[in-house]
């Protein structure tokens, strides 16, 4: 897995609430049996005016001029700005995927849904919450700033503005960890083989059914 | 000290492991898996050279992509060629790996959160996750299900375990008596239009009060299903004598002498008297009227008698103005009563509420009736081979046909439409599925989520009724 350390990158800011994984990623693009090239299709409905469909020429499509990534001052960007509950519904990591893919690699909410907030971590992307007044702020200034650019810290936990002020967020040992150093996570938890094999051992004798092969 | 939770003691039953940073190595005892979010963590696998850790814990099924006509050309008649190379790498997968899958062609295979509970392969106690958020629907069984993303789903099989953090506890109360027509659908909608679709973020949710130990197991699972909708990864129901019935002779149940051990251990599962939850909500059954959604997420929903909410009279500027951009979205005006609305398909499936009773329950309303001539389409998607078997034995899929509704081969169809069953732009759809976000159900299509009574009695009129009233009539 890619690390995240430290990153420094234009933000674009995602006006809406209760964003979706739907929304994020939309279902036809499921169907890939990859893990990437999902970014061209990233907020697809949002972002193009006609229908997506995997395989389509994207740069023929109609592009929506209202929408914030199609916008010219947030080309480049990479810290997304967003609304509470960012990430809500399906499970699919297709979604942190196109996020990645797309190029951001920091996401700035008040809020995150549970399942989403966890697939981003497995991905090098990290999803970190500031209180609401403080996203409130930090949207009146990207708007008002072109060129806007924040610095996200993961070994510190702070978000820098470009005028000094520096906000702190919390995230968990174990996944800063693991972002921080890129590791696989897979292979941490093997490292507790003989734990999972004792415990299975003895749920063998406490609920012997839900061992049906012995 | 207080006592435990049902949570609480399905967490530390599972707890393999708390390690010095306090994440948790949590035991995984049933992994189900489907086309759409497996396929990379078996690469993943083979790219590291792993072999899953327990075969048998794993049960795989087809589900989101296949057709729902023409299935007698098994995998084959999959016309679009993106989604059977998907459904043909499940296939591959599970060969090469050794687990056991329901395939295309086979009379087991359905909703993978459909075919859990029905195969027994869903048990009280268990721990039960799949690469899909619907996960929760397990939990009615005193379980604790959740929802993966791809990369958990790979750490499950290489390891049976995942790194969790505990949920904070919630218990929603619902007490009284339901009036007649009213499902767990209904309630599940009203308790995401009181809580709404963050309120459970963090949390996992345990049902409980005189109304849910009154609702049947399959009505259990539609509610803890939608725990997702609320916010909540894991909603769950306390064993009782209506779940112990449910699974008695299931074809993976326990058997003989094994059967009574587990019975005996699965009594334990419910909350202690004295458990303390983080947050408590209640709800009175006999206030809880017949939902229907009018916006764009599951929490913009309303009673049927109710009119189409006015954003001007929301305080909270964001909120209103994702009230103005649902509006705009699903062409509703403010104050347009919900019977108002006209209606171009009616959907009967999904992972919610395509259950034999959610069959029934349509059924008994469309008997002897037939759909409106304004419809477009109305369909009825079984949730398993199964369940189609089993309906047909009873007769419903006369009745649906004879009223006019397609019947259909399982899988999740309209609900997400991944495969060729899809809302034209603009189409309002009354749907017994479980999201109404933009572009779910179809590119521009207009969903209200319902129970499968109100979809069948909407399907007759072309517009909402309030299936109360019905009941009232029929007595
Ligand atoms: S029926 Fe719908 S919600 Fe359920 S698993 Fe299938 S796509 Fe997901």
């Amino acid at each position: 897995m890619k690390a995240f350390t430290k990153h420094t990158g234009l933000v674009a800011p995602l006006d809406r609430s209760n964003v979706d994984t739907d929304m994020i990623i939309p279902k036809q693009f499921l169907k890939s049996i990859k893990r990437t090239g999902f970014g061209p299709n990233l907020f697809d409905e949002l972002r193009y005016l006609d229908e997506g469909q995997p395989g389509k020429d994207n740069s023929q499509r109609p592009l929506n001029p209202d929408f914030i990534l199609n916008q010219a001052r947030y080309q480049g960007a990479s810290v997304l700005l967003a609304r509470a509950n960012f990430g809500c519904g399906s499970s699919r990591e297709h979604a942190p995927w196109a996020l990645e893919d797309f190029g951001f690699r920091a996401i700035i909410a008040p809020s995150f849904a549970d399942i989403f907030y966890n697939n981003c971590f497995k991905n090098g992307l990290l999803p970190l919450v500031l209180k609401e007044e403080e996203v409130d702020e930090l949207f009146r200034a990207v708007e008002s700033v072109e060129g806007y650019a924040l610095t996200v810290d993961l070994e510190n936990q702070t978000v820098s503005t470009p005028d000094g002020k520096v906000y702190h967020f919390e995230v968990d040992e174990f996944r800063r960890h693991c972002l921080l150093n890129g590791l696989d996570d897979i292979g941490v938890t093997l490292e507790d083989a003989d734990a999972i094999s004792a415990y299975e051992a003895r749920r063998k004798q406490e609920a012997p059914w839900l061992f049906p092969a012995g | 000290m207080s006592g435990k939770t049902l949570y609480d003691k399905l967490w530390d039953a599972h707890l393999v492991k708390e390690r010095a940073d306090g994440s948790c190595l949590i035991y995984i005892d049933r992994h189900m898996l489907h086309e759409v979010t497996s396929p990379q963590a078996f690469e993943g696998l083979r790219l590291a050279g792993r072999k899953p850790w327990r075969i048998d814990a794993n049960l795989a099924t087809v589900d989101h992509n296949v057709p729902t006509t023409g299935r007698e050309n098994g995998v084959e008649g999959i016309e679009d060629p993106i989604s059977r190379t998907q459904v043909q790498t499940l296939d591959a997968n599970c060969n090469e790996f050794g687990i056991v899958e329901y395939g295309m062609s086979d009379q087991r295979q359905g909703i993978v959160h459909v075919i859990g509970p029905e195969q027994g392969a869903t048990l009280p106690g268990m721990t039960v996750v799949c690469g899909d958020s619907h996960t929760s629907t397990h939990g009615a069984f005193g379980a604790l299900a959740h929802g993966i993303g791809t990369s958990e789903v790979e750490h499950v099989l290489a390891t049976q375990c995942l790194v969790q953090q505990k949920s904070k506890n919630m218990l929603v109360q619902v007490d009284g008596e339901l009036k007649p027509g009213i499902t767990g659908k209904d309630v599940m909608l009203a308790i995401i239009g009181k809580i709404g679709t963050a309120g459970g973020t963090g949390y996992a949710i345990e049902y409980a009060g005189s109304a849910i130990r009154s609702l049947s197991m399959e009505a259990r699972m539609t509610m803890c299903n939608m725990s997702i909708e609320a916010g909540a990864r894991a909603g769950m129901v306390a064993v009782d004598d209506k779940t112990i019935d449910y699974v008695k002779d299931r074809p993976m149940a326990p058997k003989g002498e094994m059967w009574e051990r587990a019975v005996e251990s699965w009594r334990e599962l419910k909350s202690d008297d004295d458990a303390d939850f983080d947050k408590v909500v209640h709800l009175d059954a006999a206030d809880i009227e017949p939902q229907v959604s009018w916006g764009t997420s599951p929490e913009m929903v309303t009673n049927v008698g109710d009119r189409v909410p006015d954003p001007a009279n929301e305080s909270d500027p964001i909120k209103r103005e994702g009230m103005e951009r649902a509006l705009k979205y699903m062409g509703l005006e403010p104050n347009t009563p919900m019977t108002g609305i006209k209606l171009d398909r009616i959907f009967i499936g999904s992972c919610t509420n395509a259950r034999i009773e959610d069959l029934r329950e349509a059924a008994s309303i469309l008997k002897g009736q037939t759909i409106a001539s304004s419809l477009k389409q109305a369909m009825v998607v079984p949730g398993s081979g199964m369940v189609k078997a089993q309906a047909e034995r009873e007769g419903l899929d006369r009745i649906f046909l004879d009223a006019g509704f397609e019947w259909r081969e399982p899988g999740c169809s309209m609900c997400l439409g991944m495969n060729p069953d899809q809302l034209g732009e603009g189409e309002h759809c009354a749907s017994t599925s479980n999201r109404n976000f933009e572009g779910r159900q179809g590119f521009g299509g207009r969903t209200h989520l319902v129970s499968p009574a109100m979809a069948a009695a909407a399907a007759i009129h072309g517009h909402f009724v309030d299936i109360s009233d019905y009941y009232d009539r029929a007595g």
